[in-house]
């Protein structure tokens, strides 16, 4: 018991588990529609597209959060611009976006006099120095994206398994498909802190392609998703703790033993 | 339904991809209730037509009124069966979940399934006999059982107008059957079908009115009406063979996603 208990005697500890944790159930439920919609790539590439937008605000001594937003919902609209009407198919407008992104922004923070330990802070997270008003910026989001997923559920649904049938029904497909690049956007802004930029793609993939072997309805694959994302958290804060490992990396190797895990089952069971 | 007049009408509708205009000038109108097969031969546009009807694609002229109001203004009279490439089998919902997705346009986006709704998913899962596979994933499911559970969701839909793109092509008996029944059953309650079918034979046989389309209005009309030869000719050209007796054999190759070819034929009146 006392194992448990000994790392929460620190707050930062405390706040550490308590973003990673809200972080972790985020990704796993946006992670849901991610892997349904083929949006892999898409959330990779998002992830790195913020990165420019980070190192501008560091640079300015501005919020890192609001800097990644800005950037991750100006990639998300101009790669919908882009790949609008068919003028060029979309994961090439993401391959091109994610690429001159992520150039622009190494090149902003090679700048700076402290590149390295930045760098590596911006891409692996550090969950450790998860502030009071980080933690409620985190929350404030998180719930909001949430809330949002649970109101569009029906919508989302539709949108993702049946296009005609969205069209037939009059929902406005295209608002809501940028709605939910949007979403996609700010899921892996709030993500940044903890596992950071270069993690948050796996975050959104592996806890949702665990539950997608696990489940045959998309509720309760949502479900599934968000515990193995918030166990993934817990599990992989306290390797990190024990271990002296990087925090970011043992919460994705964790739930990649979960994918792991689900996967053998499966195949074992013969299903 | 107290709309007047209960009618489809197509005005000079010209529906295309960008510049590439597929069907030109077209109009007909369809009284409520009738069954339309529409016909005509490969690529002739009956597809483009559909998506047009459903709202998908955007008329380039002309326009399209149900009820005498224009299409969009009605929420989801009309239920589209979609055609296999566009859904996504893989998706974690179960029949009864897709069946229930026709239900979504009336019960309201942020409400739940009510009681009534509950039935009528359930009792059209019975009329499709699909009704013990409720709980299975749809991506289990046969080809036919799989079109069953989706004209299962256009009932629960409780449409005006039902459209079906090829829904005799590819299937087994017993969902051809099913599906005529359906047609049947959908005219007692005053739904207007509007099927695309390769099968001349059926659409002679189980249909009110013929709509013969090859990027324009052929002929539209009666079967007696619709299938001479003059239309036939002008409608499948080379691919129209008269026999010696007043036979007309129509050899059209099946569409390009099909694996084998067959042969289609109608008697000349």
């Amino acid at each position: 018991m006392n194992f448990l208990l000994e790392p929460l005697t620190y707050q930062f500890m405390q706040r550490g588990l308590l973003a990673s944790v809200i972080v972790g159930v985020l990704c796993a439920v946006m992670g849901t529609y991610v892997v349904l919609r083929g949006m892999a790539f898409l959330g990779d590439a998002m992830a790195h597209a913020i990165l420019p937008g980070v190192a501008i605000a560091y640079i300015f001594k501005g919020d890192l959060l609001i800097g990644a937003g800005v950037a991750a919902i100006a990639v998300a609209l101009i790669i919908g611009l882009f790949s609008k009407g068919g003028a060029v198919k979309e994961d090439t407008a993401i391959g091109i976006m994610f690429a001159a992104a992520l150039s622009l922004g190494v090149a902003l923070i090679s700048t700076m006099q402290t590149y390295a330990v930045d760098l590596s802070h911006i891409l692996f997270g550090n969950v450790l120095g998860v502030s009071p008003s980080d933690l409620w910026l985190i929350g404030g989001l998180s719930f909001a994206i949430l809330l949002t997923v649970g109101l569009l559920f029906k919508p989302f649904l539709v949108i993702s398994f049946d296009p005609v049938l969205a069209a037939t029904l009059r929902l406005p497909a295209e608002l809501l498909r940028n709605l939910m690049l949007v979403l996609l956007a700010l899921t892996v802004v709030v993500s940044l802190q903890t596992v950071g930029v270069s993690l948050a793609a796996a975050m959104l993939v592996t806890p949702a392609a665990t539950a997608y072997l696990l489940t045959r309805r998309l509720l309760p694959m949502m479900l599934v998703s968000a515990v193995v994302g918030a166990l993934s958290s817990i599990i992989g804060l306290y390797l990190s703790y024990y271990f002296n490992i990087v925090s970011g990396s043992a919460i994705v190797l964790t739930a990649t033993l979960f994918f792991l895990l689900a996967f053998l089952w499966k195949r074992f069971r013969g299903a | 339904m107290t709309h007047t007049p209960h009618r489809l009408e197509v005005e000079n509708a010209s529906i295309g991809y960008g510049e590439k205009i597929i069907m030109r000038d077209l109009s007909f109108q369809v009284p409520h209730g009738a069954r339309v097969a529409v016909v005509g031969p490969n690529g002739a546009g009956k597809s483009t037509l559909f998506k047009a009807l459903v709202g998908i694609l955007p008329l380039q002229s002309g326009r399209i009124l149900i009820h005498g109001e224009s299409l969009g203004t009605h929420k989801d009279c009309v239920a589209y069966i979609p055609q296999r490439e566009d859904v996504d089998w893989r998706f974690p919902v179960t029949v009864s979940d897709v069946v229930m997705m026709g239900r979504f346009g009336q019960m309201g986006w942020l409400n739940r399934a009510s009681k009534m709704d509950k039935q009528l998913v359930r009792k059209s899962m019975e009329q499709m006999g699909i009704a013990d596979l409720a709980e299975r994933s749809i991506g289990q499911l046969s080809g036919g059982q799989q079109q069953r559970a989706f004209l299962a969701r256009a009932i629960a839909q409780e449409p005006h107008i039902l459209l079906m793109d090829e829904p005799f092509t590819g299937v087994d008996v017993t969902t051809q059957e099913t599906t005529l029944n359906l047609l049947d059953h959908l005219r007692d309650q005053h739904v207007t079908a509007i099927v695309s079918t390769h099968d001349l034979n059926l659409a002679a046989s189980r249909f009110d009115l013929v709509l013969l389309l090859n990027h324009k209005l052929i002929a539209f009309g009666t079967p007696q009406e619709v299938f001479v030869k003059e239309n036939l000719s002008q409608a499948f050209g080379n691919s129209l063979l008269v026999m010696e007796n007043g036979m007309m054999l129509v050899d059209e190759c099946c569409p390009p996603d099909e694996q084998f070819a067959h042969h289609e034929h109608t008697e000349a009146k």
